[in-house]
């Protein structure tokens, strides 16, 4: 009876005592099953959503003929995938060729493991933290686990022994190591806010003041940015670039392991989406008492969902731009990442240190309104500075430059004494 | 003046990138929401064919049945893609009938002249498009299965009504 009630007694109160070993190796087993099981179908079921995103915008209606409303679409390309033949190019690298989709698949899941995504949950056998695995070095895990991710496609572009797919290969390395940096660069406001690199910290400081993307606005933009170019994704899927690589660095992949590579690219996605939401956006916090202790079940519940819905959004947004924008030029692209966003992301450190600096030696205390407050003013002032100054032309380099009076003459008299004139003129 | 190479003088200084990624972005939510789609379902929903729409053939029949053909030998003279096969055959009172009407509508380019040439006004295009077959010799239709055929025959284009009003 005892053991009946007691579950129900700790939704009301008490915080109970650390957890035992046993407990805590089968709570983790637990949490890998679920979180995995929960992250694969999900990944699974973003095809279809990208499917279905992408019709809609487009004024269709998308694949509808599987299942209700194309629901088991999924399962049956799945199906398809595992049925198909595999090919295997006779000149290709064979024990990398085929190592290559697990490398970039693989350490989209690592990142997760780190991942919070729920407040704690109070059980009869202590306090079980819902993070597959509570790291205290959380984000230098996450900076090396993503840094891993370029070999995948670098490897599997190598290896296939077709130029295009080295092509691709090539454009991804440089582009994620490029971005990388920016990323990198981007997150070191939010660790000087939190004062730890343990994710859990991290979400725990946003939930007892504002959250990040309130008073580092400028670093969740040059994250976002990076995150998109990381994960491959529009306006930066160089690699893959169709119209001009065949299909980029998985070009001679076939059947599941093509499959694998696109399984990969929607897990970054939502990798990247779970990071932004934990450094940007309060991680699993809901405004108000939720985040605060006695925990509860229903208060585990809650943040759960409302970490899932956050993490939807951004994976809805990572669609939204997709079917948006066009891709860059290469030179776009790097002009972008070493010219504009690592300087702005290096110059945004030294602005939000000083004001952190300035504040702490005026007596402000840290989490108190008044700190957030005056962050947020300050980033209102950089955002507006951003928007309406600096993007005009300077972003991204025209697709066009404006040629001076002598050299479009220039330009003219040469076409005028080509042959090729004097047959147009007639 | 040579090649008229156009050099746009180009705003270079007040074009932007974020806000007008914004600006996309609204376009394509608003057609995101929209619940107006351009698709047709097809197997449920099936576009109007127009009256003139020329598809699979179809043999009209007498009172009693029988095909109205008199087996003239018109129509597979007149057949650009020589896809009519026809032997005629005339029974006891001197009537001609077709022993043998084929239309292979693999062949036939749909150019209507048989429906045009045809004196008994036999044999029609007909309104229909879905033919599809698991063998190439499926294809050939013999005069039971034309006249079978029982989708509404095409109205040619006529030269006094030409839009068809």
């Amino acid at each position: 009876m005892n053991a009946f009630l007691h579950p129900l007694l700790q939704i009301a109160s008490p915080q109970l005592p650390p957890v035992s070993t046993a407990v805590y190796l089968l709570a983790t087993v637990i949490k890998m099953l679920v979180v995995f099981g929960v992250y694969l179908v999900g990944v699974a079921m973003l095809t279809l959503a990208e499917r279905k995103v992408s019709a809609w915008i487009q004024d269709r209606h998308g694949p509808n003929r599987v299942g209700p409303g194309g629901l088991l679409q999924p399962f049956a390309d799945g199906l398809k995938n595992f049925m198909k033949e595999e090919t295997y190019p006779s000149a290709a690298n064979l024990p990398l060729f085929i190592l290559a989709p697990a490398l970039a698949f693989v350490p989209a899941l690592l990142t997760w493991c780190v991942i919070p995504f729920a407040s704690p949950l109070p059980t009869p056998w202590g306090l079980i933290d819902m993070v597959v695995a509570p790291l205290p070095v959380g984000y230098l895990f996450i900076l090396a686990i993503s840094s891993l991710g370029v070999y995948g496609i670098v490897i599997a572009g190598w290896s296939s022994n077709n130029k295009y797919a080295l092509l691709g290969g090539l454009r991804s390395s440089a582009q994620m190591v490029s971005y990388e940096i920016a990323m990198g660069m981007s997150t070191i406001p939010v660790l000087l806010l939190s004062g730890n690199v343990a994710l859990n910290d991290i979400v725990m400081q946003q939930a007892h003041g504002l959250w990040n993307v309130l008073t580092l606005s400028i670093a969740f933009m040059i994250f976002l940015v990076a995150a998109f170019a990381e994960t491959n994704r529009l306006p930066f899927d160089l690699p893959e670039a169709e119209s001009e690589l065949v299909a980029g660095y998985h070009a001679e992949y076939s059947a599941m392991k093509f499959s694998l590579f696109f399984i990969a690219e929607y897990a970054n996605m939502v990798t990247a989406s779970a990071l932004m939401v934990t450094l940007f956006f309060g991680g699993w916090d809901i405004p108000g008492q939720w985040d605060v202790a006695p925990w509860s079940v229903l208060k585990t519940f809650a943040t759960g969902g409302f970490f899932a819905f956050k993490v939807l959004f951004f994976l809805f947004f990572f669609m939204w731009i997709r079917w948006t924008l066009p891709r860059f030029r290469y030179d776009q692209l790097m002009a972008l990442g070493w010219k504009v966003m690592l300087p702005t992301s290096l110059g945004y450190i030294v602005v939000m240190a000083s004001a952190i600096l300035g504040l702490d030696a005026a007596g402000v205390a840290r989490g108190s309104w008044m700190f957030g407050l005056s962050l947020l003013a300050l980033n209102v002032v950089l955002v507006v500075i951003l928007f309406f100054l600096i993007d005009r032309g300077r972003l991204i380099s025209p697709a066009y430059s404006r040629l001076d009076k002598r050299n479009v003459d220039k330009l003219r008299a040469v076409s005028a004494r080509s042959p090729l004139s004097a047959e147009g003129r007639n | 003046m040579a090649i008229g190479v156009k050099v746009l003088d180009r705003p270079i200084e007040q074009t932007s990138y974020i806000r007008a990624t914004l600006k996309g972005m609204a376009l394509t939510a608003k057609h995101l929401l929209n619940p107006q789609k351009v698709t047709t379902q097809y197997p449920e929903q099936k576009k109007a064919l127009s009256p003139r729409w020329r598809g699979t053939h179809r043999m009209l029949t007498t009172e009693d049945g029988k095909a109205k053909c008199v087996a003239c030998g018109l129509c597979p003279s007149i057949c650009p893609a020589n896809c009519i096969k026809l032997v005629p055959g005339e029974d006891e009172k001197g009537n001609r009938y077709p022993l043998v009407f084929e239309i292979d509508e693999f062949r036939c380019i749909f150019c209507g002249y048989c429906q045009e040439v045809c004196p008994e006004e036999a044999i029609h295009l007909g309104r229909h498009y879905e033919n599809s077959e698991y063998s190439r010799q499926g294809f050939v239709y013999d005069l039971e299965r034309l006249t079978a055929q029982t989708h509404p025959v095409s109205e040619l284009w006529d030269p006094s009504d030409p839009k068809g009003e």
